[in-house]
């Protein structure tokens, strides 16, 4: 005989009740991306929103052929295209009201400057003369963040400190798919869904992390689907669909404005060309990858539904194609003229208070750009 | 004798004194982190604010240090003051990528028009029995990056003035507290606080003649301890107290080892690549023509920190401190 037995049958205390604390249904993505273009959903699309996301489309690309060709000319150290995924970028951009925040990466210069940003300042970091060349402040536009997905806690504390503050700013922050493997991403979420913060987080999906392909980034069904483990929304959509990625970014805003907490957007799209100026990505793709994605290129989508529904003219879309022109000879040319550096500034922001050995190490190059100044006198003056 | 009524205090109190005065003068000052809420932080630092100002205010945060600091970035860039706790040492190191790629350098990257006033609160040091990741001395990653103060009191009156202007900056501060010295007491009047010297500013702690030792944080009560077993041996030993490795105060240090010729620094971070070769290079640099020996260093050994059953063969101690200065004496006479 056991000593269970000599107690009697042996019957263990069931566990606590215990239920999930969110059905997780509703904050699973569809299926499939969600798309309005072609659609007809896109009868109900406001047709002056869809002009004026086809207007920054123009501008957005020719923003990228001409950084990308400044970067030929030695004018800028690198510049990451994000010809492609012009629509992720204007979408988030017209997606906010001017009192909220974007948090960007740095493949996101289209949408800085979709915010109101000067094109030459939101290339400062990619032409190395400052760090950041814009006043974060002015459109409420953080600086363009090098560190993969470390912006977005930023995003979630800024959308956190309005809300304590009685405002009803919204914070987005854009990641891009490998971002999604960094820890900040996950703390980022975590922290988001628990504060119930209004942020939203776009994840544009462009196929590649530099030349890891998605299937070797990730093992989830879609980006989406991670917002559910998180307690938030996660919702797909056509990142080549300008309309849809606006309905669909512009529906997180105003959640997360009234108060109902964040949302992970997982947009899908391609990255046409490579990583920077600097990658061969003809060594981890095919051509024939790329043909298709040109094929659904987000231009053309937006193009061909203002064109069928008549809402474009031949001289509308040539407009566009001017005015972007317009653009790209203005940055062209602000871009060839040597940017006004004083070396000096190296010690101005350091620290609130300059500290003595910043003072010492300030004298030390004082005293070497003027022995410059002195040898480049007697250069020229021995020239005479 | 008229006297007033100062009791003794530990530095955990004064500290928590220094967090609740803070907030209690500008409420855009936020104390976040894991377990700062009901439990008051496990060194209960932090007791009674959530209490006092709510948990909007004094919140505990998803156990995740990076999380923490990110999102206290954020809520700086709106506006708010942030004091973060880390809860031990080496627990901070999953936020180093915030700290280093962010917070230290914000202000420089966008030329000065987004201040981050955030104070990172970092238990440090051992001497308190913790096991493997409770006492490490990271304060030679900090220094290392540049955009930082690193402040480190060593006194109960220090812990107060000291955190309060870490909180009133408008620049980060890396603000490691002494862990061994939490419940250390000394006499101080919390409804008056006296006024201490500014962050920056190291102090003389015991004036003396024979050689400089130079210290900070937990090391200061063991420094003058061995300055007064130094006296049987007829040596007056000096100490000062760096209280701030960023910015760093070249010209108490170097007036003082002028004085006495010689220079000890003691610490319990790693001798090498530690705070130690930093400030002797300093010291070798400034005044070398005054020194009568060698800078020494008294640190932890090159070893990941011990396991608590052996931490006090690790620790500089009083031994170990008035070796050095014997050393010192030995040199000169060479």
């Amino acid at each position: 005989m056991t000593v269970m037995e000599q107690r009697g049958a042996y019957r263990p205390s069931p566990p606590p009740a215990w239920q999930p604390r969110t059905d997780p249904a509703p904050l699973l993505p569809d299926a499939e991306p969600y798309r309005v273009l072609g659609t007809e959903a896109a009868a109900k699309a406001d047709p002056d929103l869809l002009r004026r996301l086809y207007a920054q489309l123009v501008r957005g690309r020719r923003y990228n052929t001409q950084a990308t060709a400044l970067t030929k000319q030695g004018r800028l150290a690198v510049y990451p295209s994000s010809t492609g995924q012009e629509a992720c970028q204007v979408a988030a951009a017209l997606a906010l009201q001017e009192r909220d925040w974007l948090f960007p990466s740095y493949r996101d210069t289209l949408a800085v400057v979709a915010r109101g940003v000067d094109p030459v300042e939101a290339l400062t970091l990619l032409r190395g003369d400052w760090h950041s060349g814009y006043d974060p402040h002015t459109h409420r536009v953080a600086p363009l963040s090098t560190p993969l997905a470390t912006q977005l806690p930023h995003a979630v504390g800024l959308a956190h400190a309005a809300r304590l503050k009685g405002d009803d700013v919204v914070a987005l922050a854009l990641v891009g798919d490998g971002g999604t493997s960094e820890g900040d991403f996950h703390e980022a979420l975590n922290f988001a869904a628990v504060w119930q913060a209004p942020v939203v987080f776009l994840v544009q999906n462009n196929g590649f992390a530099i030349s890891v392909p998605l299937a070797k980034q990730t093992a989830a069904p879609s980006l989406a689907h991670k917002a559910v483990g998180y307690g938030m929304p996660g919702r797909l959509v056509d990142g080549n669909d300008a309309a849809a990625v606006h309905e669909v970014l512009s529906d997180a805003v105003r959640h997360a404005r009234a108060g109902g907490g964040p949302t992970l957007v997982e947009a899908v799209t391609y990255r046409i060309d490579a990583h920077t100026n600097a990658d061969d990505a003809t060594r981890y793709r095919g051509d024939a990858e790329i043909a298709a994605w040109r094929a659904h290129d987000p231009i053309e989508l937006l193009e061909a539904e203002l064109t069928t529904r008549a809402l474009i003219d031949a001289a509308a879309v040539e407009a566009a194609r001017q005015d972007a022109e317009e653009m790209a000879a203005d940055l062209r040319e602000r871009m060839n003229r040597d940017p006004e550096l004083d070396p000096m500034a190296l010690f101005d922001h350091v620290y609130a208070e300059t500290t003595a050995q910043l003072r010492e190490q300030r004298a030390l190059l004082q005293a070497e750009l003027d022995a410059e100044q002195e040898y480049h006198g007697e250069q020229e003056g021995g020239a005479r | 004798m008229t006297t007033v009524a100062v009791k003794p205090a530990t530095m955990a109190q004064a500290l928590t004194r220094a967090l609740r005065d803070a907030m209690a003068a500008d409420p855009t000052v936020h104390v976040m982190g894991e377990d700062v809420g009901a439990l008051g932080g496990v060194f209960r630092v932090t007791d009674g604010l959530a209490k006092e100002f709510g948990e909007d205010r004094c919140t505990d945060t998803p156990l995740a240090e990076a999380g923490i600091l990110g999102t206290a970035v954020g809520m700086a860039m709106y506006g708010l003051r942030p004091v973060v706790e880390m809860q031990f040492d080496a627990f901070a190191y999953p936020a180093f990528e915030q700290l280093i790629s962010h917070v230290s350098r914000m202000r420089n990257r966008t030329r000065g028009r987004m201040p981050l006033p955030i104070t990172v609160r970092v238990p440090y040091g051992g001497g308190i029995g913790g096991v493997e990741h409770h006492s490490d001395s990271s304060e030679a990653y900090y220094m290392a990056t540049p955009g930082l103060h690193v402040v480190t009191p060593a006194t109960v009156a220090d812990a107060y003035g000291l955190l309060r202007q870490a909180i009133a900056s408008d620049d980060p501060v890396v603000f490691l507290e002494p862990k061994r010295l939490y419940w250390a007491k000394d006499s101080w009047n919390p409804e008056h606080p006296t006024e201490v010297e500014p962050i920056g500013r190291a102090v003389v702690r015991r004036p003396g003649r024979s050689a400089t030792l130079i210290t900070y944080g937990p090391s200061v009560p063991v420094c003058l301890e061995a300055a007064e077993a130094a006296r049987a041996e007829g040596w007056d030993l000096e100490v000062i107290d760096l209280r701030s490795l960023v910015p760093f105060d070249d010209e108490t240090v170097c007036a003082a080892v002028r004085r006495t010729g010689r220079a000890v620094v003691v610490h319990e971070s790693t001798g090498f690549g530690g705070p130690g070769g930093e400030i002797a290079a300093r010291i070798t640099e400034r005044c070398f023509h005054h020194l009568e020996a060698p800078v020494l260093r008294v640190a932890g050994f090159d070893l990941p920190y011990p396991p608590p059953m052996l931490e006090r063969h690790h620790l500089p101690g009083v031994d170990r401190i008035l070796d050095a200065v014997a050393r010192l004496q030995w040199e000169a006479e060479g």
